[in-house]
């Protein structure tokens, strides 16, 4: 019987004991670097913060995935141990972001742009070559396109690539593509639907007139199924790609990258996606990426200044550096240059240009 | 008279009837069953035909030097600066010394992973006498060709379109063929936290994730659930009360496991303020979601014990506290402990709710505590399956695969304990 009670009493004090250890680990300082932010940047920051981890003697850093805007969120909620100190990004901070990011205290954000990511079109390797125009793009993916005459708009009765372009094969449209809550999505409807969008004379005009009925056209992909979301995976629309030689999908460029022998890029505007086409800029479809650094850190949590100066070395983001072989498109030398001496100085965004 | 038969031939009419039902029912409970095991086959044939190259690893065998001038050019060692790649790249040069020019010796650098040089540190940290001397260790080849001696990469597709050279092919084979290449068993895969390169990656630090967090749950989930189950049954009133709380139990289990990391995430994190992504979140929002579980398998048990023994043992004078404890638990544990189990693998198998409190993320230190950053096996499983790199889809079926070995291992451990535990009355 006495034994039955300690097993009781052990059993409530380990309940206690958890919840007590809970909030003394919750005041407990930090002595890695925690990074947040996009899954597009995912790949590359991971590689630097290993190579920094092993090569130095400071803990590798902890990259979590949460998306560009998830990322910016976190980190603008404060300074301290309890925040991060780096947040990736597939687009620019926005000035909402900042502001949000001052009225929390962060006030001095260090804005590094790494390099550039291109968003590809591609389909099975195997399959019929094609090139297409921003306009095709546009047309073939809108869900309301311009209809006989100018200000009129029709639900995108196109079918087939033939019906967009008559020198397009005559195969039904079916494009894999990342759901809305994706970066890339954001990217290419920015880029390659709003590009093809605007080549229409009266709906650039309406850029000026009515931004937000502009927007509506541009920006609003078709529904009925022409367009299918396939998740965030994008090893998923490549093996899709494979099994189904009449569809195209969109995925940023390491993963074509790493599966030539599986899919390829269809060229945007006579451009096909190749890395010096991105890195040249001659490739349409293409973003830069950031990460975003709080200054008040550097010096606080042990390793950030060297991390920072890791990232921004010739070695990681060079032409030949080994963030390159993983599939990000460099800078071009004067503007790595320029972005490393800022990183060194430490400059904060609004000092920076923009 | 004639009436007899009459009643007879539909008797008989009905029966046959009855048996084609019946037949037919069968029938279709066998189909339903093969459609199961078919399915399940082939699940598990494609992850094993997908995951089980990915416990060996093709590996080279080099000759390295641990030269003093690289090393410790102060004549002491110099380990922070120390160019161990560099040495890598003299024994591949000293192996193929034909190769000339910049890109194709970058090429033939490429065949070996950058683990040779951590490697090499390693071993000169463990053992400092072996500055100067020459070693024929074996090293992990990249990635990529890993990939091609598995038979992933098509040697016949054109050159442009594989990620390795000619020249590169030719010198695997050179390689192959003087017995400098071979495939051994991946002893990284369970010995290292993650990595990018595919060729270091490894499930410890999820696996030891994993491991704190089912601590943690054990250790809170069980006794409370038990209380819970002990009290609910034995001593609560009767009332509507305990009619809600019930109803509310059988709810929460049914409850979709996001909301359990959200519910995680507003208290552990924002108002406790417990890091984010340490085990002792994950393991405080697995006990929240496997205490429903373990408190109905409890009641469960509870009330498989039959009155007769409750009410012998007060009959002969036990208080209530006494029958608890002393006849009615003990009897009903095996049926506690198989629910407890259960409710572990369920937890063991959950990724969504840590989604929530920050464990996905690329952690490549091995979790020491309750409070390292760590992520677990299911999550290790999603972010690798994301990768853009060739070689961690195999690595996502091993992953798989160890995570249904544990699962098996659980559930037959609930199996067991109950047979062997089990009473009959």
């Amino acid at each position: 019987m006495a034994n039955r009670n300690t097993a009781i009493v052990v059993f409530a004090s380990a309940v206690v004991a958890t919840v007590l250890s809970a909030s003394a680990i919750a005041q407990a300082g930090r002595d890695y670097i925690y990074i947040v932010g996009s899954s597009t940047v995912y790949p590359f920051a991971t590689v630097v913060a290993e190579r920094f981890g092993r090569g130095t003697e400071f803990k590798t850093p902890k990259v979590e995935s949460t998306g560009s805007g998830g990322g910016l969120k976190l980190f603008c909620e404060g300074v301290g141990v309890d925040y991060p100190d780096i947040t990736n990004a597939s687009r620019a901070i926005k000035q909402s972001e900042v502001d949000t990011c001052a009225s929390n205290g962060v006030a001095e954000i260090i804005e590094v742009k790494i390099g550039y990511d291109g968003i590809v079109i591609a389909n099975a390797i195997d399959a019929e070559a094609v090139s297409l125009t921003l306009a095709d793009i546009f047309l073939a993916l809108a869900k309301n396109v311009p209809g006989g005459k100018d200000g009129e708009l029709i639900e995108n009765p196109y079918m087939t690539w033939a019906d967009v372009n008559a020198e397009l094969p005559e195969v039904r449209i079916e494009v894999l593509g990342p759901p809305p809550t994706s970066g890339t999505r954001d990217a290419f409807v920015e880029l390659a639907m709003e590009g093809g969008c605007k080549t229409v004379p009266w709906i650039k005009a309406l850029k000026e007139s009515d931004g937000d009925a502009y927007k509506a056209v541009c920006h609003t992909i078709r529904e009925d199924g022409a367009f299918v979301e396939a998740g965030e995976n994008d090893n998923l629309i490549v093996q899709k790609l494979e099994a189904n030689p009449n569809a195209f999908g969109i995925f940023g460029f390491s993963f074509l990258d790493q599966n030539t022998d599986k899919v390829k890029g269809t060229s945007v505007e006579g451009v096909a996606p190749t890395f010096d086409a991105i890195a040249d800029g001659d490739y349409p479809v293409s973003r830069p990426l950031y990460f975003y650094a709080k200054k008040a850190h550097v010096d606080v949590i042990p390793g950030l200044r060297g991390f920072l100066r890791e990232f921004s070395s010739e070695r990681a983001w060079g032409d030949e550096g080994y963030l390159s072989d993983r599939g990000l498109i460099p800078m071009p030398e004067e503007e790595r240059r320029e972005v490393a001496t800022a990183v060194r100085e430490l400059k904060p965004l609004s000092a920076a240009a923009h | 008279m004639t009436r007899k038969p009459a009643t007879r031939e539909k008797l008989e009419a009905g029966l046959k009837r009855r048996r084609r039902k019946e037949l037919a029912f069968q029938l279709v409970g066998m189909l339903a069953t093969t459609v199961g095991i078919v399915f399940l086959g082939v699940f598990f044939a494609d992850l094993l035909g997908k995951g089980s190259s990915a416990f060996v690893q093709t590996f080279v065998k080099l000759d390295v030097e641990f030269t003093e001038d690289v090393l410790a050019p102060g004549g002491e060692l110099d380990l922070a600066y120390a160019d161990f790649d560099g040495l890598v790249r003299d024994a591949l040069r000293e192996e193929f010394p034909n190769v000339s020019g910049r890109s194709e010796r970058r090429d033939l650098y490429r065949l070996v992973s950058i683990a040779a040089g951590y490697q090499m540190r390693d071993m000169i940290i463990a053992d400092p006498g072996l500055l100067g001397s020459t070693e024929t260790i074996w090293v992990p080849a990249s990635s990529t060709v890993d990939m091609f001696v598995k038979g992933n990469i098509d040697p016949a597709l054109d050159e442009a379109l594989r990620p390795l050279s000619d020249a590169q092919l030719a010198w695997i084979s050179d390689l192959q063929s003087s017995g400098r290449l071979e495939t051994q068993f991946n002893s990284a895969l369970f010995n290292n936290g993650d990595s990018r390169e595919p060729e270091l990656a490894g499930i410890r630090g999820a696996l030891m994730g994993s491991f704190y967090m089912l601590i943690i749950t054990v250790m809170l989930a069980f006794p409370v659930g038990v209380a819970a189950a002990i009290y609910l049954e034995e001593f609560a009133p009767r009332s509507r009360w305990s009619d809600l709380i019930e109803v509310n139990i059988n709810n929460l289990a049914a409850v979709p496991s996001i909301v359990f990391g959200l519910l995680g995430l507003a208290v552990f994190i924002n108002w406790v303020g417990i890091p984010r992504s340490a085990p002792l979140v994950g393991g405080l929002v697995l006990s929240l979601l496997t205490l429903p579980v373990i408190i109905i398998a409890s009641r469960a048990a509870i009330k498989a014990v039959p009155p007769s023994i409750r009410e012998a043992a007060l009959g002969l004078g036990a208080s209530e506290m006494q029958v608890v404890f002393h006849h009615v638990m003990p009897l009903a544990l095996p049926g506690m402990l198989t629910g407890a189990i259960i409710g572990m693998s369920r937890a063991l198998g959950e990724s969504a709710p840590l989604l929530m409190i920050g464990m996905v993320a690329f952690i490549v230190d091995v979790p020491g505590g309750f409070s390292d950053p760590a992520t677990a096996l299911p999550v290790q499983i999603y972010l690798w399956a994301d990768s853009p790199e060739r070689a961690f889809a195999e690595r996502t079926s091993a992953a798989i695969i160890v995570l249904l070995a544990f699962l098996l291992l659980m559930n037959l451990a609930a199996v067991i304990l109950r047979k062997r535990m089990e009473r009959k009355w």
